[in-house]
Formats: structure tokens, sequence, C-alpha cells
């Protein structure tokens, strides 16, 4: 066995998602500054001035031209990256769809941050799940590791499926705090993604004219091209399974796929989460079971696509109790999906540490016990 | 793989069909003020100016929209805006 030493280092989630996306040696990277995402892409720029990264990085005068930049570089073959939060990821909201719909492998960081008004940067998810429906594929990261791993990931992920795939971090609970954690050698990454294809989606070249986007000559190909987007991101199920699981075989960690399990087997209550607070969704529900309750805990690193068989696998709990950092007018967003998959009269939603709150283990503890009260429906923190 | 992933087009004259018939105006054109200077080919949105240096202009009415941007374009007011027949 070739013996390639991992980097041990501390960083930022910020710097991680940096680091990845040096080592996935991008083509092509455009960003307009946001707190709390700008440190990644400060962070690229500076690896970029300094010629470690051969990249064009493209300055530009908002999200909505970051984002059509990084999709005409990735429709033109290129491997292309941008990173976003909040109020700059809905200004880049129609280009979303295009470039979803365009099947662009764009791998896109979103540090996640309340929407105004009023105007606060504090974490909140209410950004990243506003477009879960867009056909990106949306994932979420719970460790400055993880949103290591997850970007090198999401470039695979995308380029295989021809997903863009938008990775998750929680903002400043991740994205400014400083966790210790492996950097992989270079040629390991090289090995678990090699160069992207130019050809696909479209094999776009000078002497080749061709054109994507333009009016159907028959509704029914728009019709199919749409089919084909959802059959997409079924498939897309069993490749992030199996990114995982050659991503630890590789560089040594890998996480369950689209969701992470801890002590379900036995489990007559479940938790599910999503994000960085899961790591004391953790310890409240190892606290619970030293005290005896059942209890087991689902994260889920992925809400686009949705692990609906995952979730499936909580039917044997009595009940399942959802916790959203997120809030709509008709609740949490996760709690509906879970509801969607098991019933309404199972799961009980806990919307909780939006607009940025504090959420800490005990506060979990508390409103797990209150869901089991409320039985169903949506509780509010 | 690539052509299979989402409805590709390729180029072809009137793939959106006889579109001069969306004409109310025809652009007319004065060979004889005609200066060969090609603006109005180099303008034409629809691509359905033919030029070629010596030989002046031509306009194939069949995709042409009668935009009147060729004739807004040409210097020497070579080209004349007149309502299509019916
Ligand atoms: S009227 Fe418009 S479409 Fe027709 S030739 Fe002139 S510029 Fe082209
Ligand atoms: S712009 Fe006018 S002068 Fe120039 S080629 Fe066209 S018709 Fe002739």
């Amino acid at each position: 066995m070739r013996q390639l030493a991992s980097l041990k280092t501390a960083l930022t989630g910020n710097y991680a998602v940096a680091y990845a996306v040096k080592m996935a040696k991008p083509h092509v990277i455009a960003a307009y500054p946001i707190t709390p995402q700008t440190t990644i892409v400060e962070k690229l720029s500076e690896f970029v001035a300094k010629g470690e990264l051969r990249a064009s990085f493209v300055n530009v005068e908002s999200e909505f031209s970051a984002l059509a930049t990084v999709y005409g570089a990735s429709m033109a073959g290129a491997r292309a990256f941008t990173a976003t939060s909040s109020h700059g990821l809905f200004y880049m909201y129609e280009m979303l769809w295009w470039a979803a719909g365009s099947r662009a492998p764009i791998v896109m960081a979103v540090v996640t941050r309340t929407v105004g008004p009023p105007w606060n940067i504090h974490d909140e998810h209410n950004d990243i799940l506003a477009i879960r429906d867009s056909g990106w594929a949306v994932a979420m990261a719970s460790s400055v590791q993880e949103a290591f791993d997850l970007t090198v990931q999401a470039f695979r992920l995308a380029e295989k499926a021809y997903i863009p795939v938008a990775v998750g971090l929680d903002g400043f609970v991740l994205s400014h705090t400083v966790e210790t954690l492996e950097l992989p050698p270079q040629e390991l990454v090289d090995e678990f993604l090699p160069p992207r294809s130019p050809n696909a989606p479209m094999p776009l070249r000078p002497g080749l004219p061709l054109t994507f986007g333009n009016i159907p000559s028959d509704d029914r190909i728009h019709a199919e091209h749409l089919k084909r987007i959802y059959w997409a991101h079924q498939e897309a199920k069993k490749a992030i399974k199996e990114i995982d699981a050659e991503y630890g075989k590789l560089l040594g960690r890998s996480y369950g796929g689209l969701v992470e399990r801890r002590w379900l087997e036995d489990a007559k209550y479940a938790v599910v989460c999503m994000g960085a607070w899961c790591g004391d969704a953790e310890a409240a529900v190892e606290s619970l079971r030293r005290e005896g309750v059942p209890v087991g805990l689902m994260r889920l690193r992925f809400i686009r696509p949705f692990p609906d068989e995952e979730v499936a696998e909580l039917e044997a709990a009595e009940k399942v109790v959802v916790f959203d950092r997120d809030i709509t007018p008709a609740g949490g967003v996760l709690g509906r999906e879970v509801a969607s998959v098991l019933g309404r009269d199972k799961v009980v939603d806990v919307v909780a540490g939006i607009a940025g709150v504090d959420f800490k283990a005990s506060d979990f503890k508390a409103a797990f016990r209150k869901a089991l009260e409320a039985e169903k429906g949506v509780v509010l923190i | 793989m690539g052509l299979e992933l989402i409805p590709i087009s390729r180029p072809a004259p009137g793939s959106g069909g006889l579109t001069g018939t969306w004409r109310t105006l025809k652009p007319l054109v004065d060979l004889a003020k005609c200066i060969d200077c090609g603006i109005c080919w180099l303008y034409c949105p629809e691509a359905v100016i033919d030029w070629e240096k010596g030989k002046k202009i031509s306009i194939d009415y069949a995709y042409c929209k009668g935009c009147g941007i060729c004739a807004h374009e040409c210097p020497v007011k070579a080209i004349e805006m007149a309502p299509e027949e019916t």
C-alpha cells in the first residue's frame, strides 16, 4: 500500500471548503462577497494570486452574474465553483433553475444565513431550503471535516449525475469556527476526482454550433426534459452512496450516504435533523439514552435528492421528532418532508434556533420532551 | 452520452418556420444608392441579408421579419420600409 500522509491541521469551515475546492482543481471560480460566505472566495482568490491554483477567478458585480459566469463555464466543459449565502443565493434564483435545467455540473457552497428583514447575518436554514425544488442537489455538512469531504464529493456527484450540487454549511457555527481536520494528499484527491468530461451535458466548441435552451419545437420535448431531471435525482441517490463509500475507501472517511444513523436499531423514538447543530442533538440523544430513553438520531446529509427510503426506516419508531432550523408559514420544511414519508401522526416538528438564536444540547433535551407531549404537529420554540 | 442529457438544437435554415410571413413592413433596397458598406448585413438580427463586397446586398424575404434595423442603420438611407401588401 502506498504511504501518503494526510495533513492534520485546524481550519474554519470556510477555509476547509476553500482547500477542498483548490484540491478539486476547478477551471473557473466566480463569486460576489456576502457574509458569512466571503472568506471562502477570499481564500480561493489568494490561492489563485499566489499561483497555487491555476483557475480563472472572475470578479463579478452580483450573485446573478456569479452564477451566470460559472454556468456558462460549466456548459463549455469547465469545472466551476461559486459560493454564496442568504440574499446572495436569492439574487441567483433565476439562474439556479437555468443551471439545474441545463444539467450543468456546478458546485456551490451555501453558507447558511437568515433572510431579512430584519438584517441579520446569523445562522438559519431557510436560505438553502428555498432552493430545494430548483433541481439542485442540496447537502448539509455537520462539521468542518465534513464540509471539506462533502465539497470534494460534490464535484464527483455533480459530474456523474449532471446535477449541480449545493454544499451547505452553517454560517459562523461552521464557517467561522476552527476545528481540527485532515487534509488528504493531493494525489488521492486526484485519484478520487479525475478531470471532468468536457463533452457533456453538451459538446460546446467552436465550429460545432449547438443550442440548448431555445424554444422547443414541441412542448413535449420540454416535458420529457423535466421528467429526466426527476429521474436523474432518483438515480443520484445510488451515486451518493457509492461516492461516499468510495471516498471512505480511498480517503478514510465515509458518512453513510444520504443520512447518518446513530443508535437507531433499538430506537422507540427518533430525532431527525440536519447541519451543524446535529452535534448538539447527538449529545442530547446520548444523554437521554444514558437516562434510559430509547432514542436514536438520523442526520440528513442530503435533502435533495430526499432520502425517502432512509426516512422510511423510521416507520418502526413510535414517534419521530424533527428539528427544523427554518420556518415557513406552513411550519418547518424538514418536518413536512419527513411527514410526507411517515405520515402526520408519527411526526412532531420542532422549529427552533431560527434567526440564529443559540440552541444547545440541553435545549434539545427539553424540546424533545416537549415534542413527546405534543404528540404531533408543530412546536415553535 | 452528452446528447441524451439535454435536448440540443442544431442550426437549420427556417427552423422557426417561414418567419417572413410575420412582416408588416418590407425593407426595399435602392441598389443605386447603396454604397456596399455591409452595415445592414452586420446588423440584421435574422442574418437574412446576403452581402459580398462588390456585389452589394440582397434580402431573403422568406425569413426577413421586417424589423427595420437595416433601414435604420444604413448610412445613406438606401433601405426604405414599405407597407407589406396584403
Ligand atoms: S428588416 Fe430586419 S430582418 Fe429584415 S432584412 Fe432588415 S434587419 Fe433583417
Ligand atoms: S447599409 Fe445601406 S449602403 Fe450599406 S450595404 Fe446595406 S443597403 Fe448598402
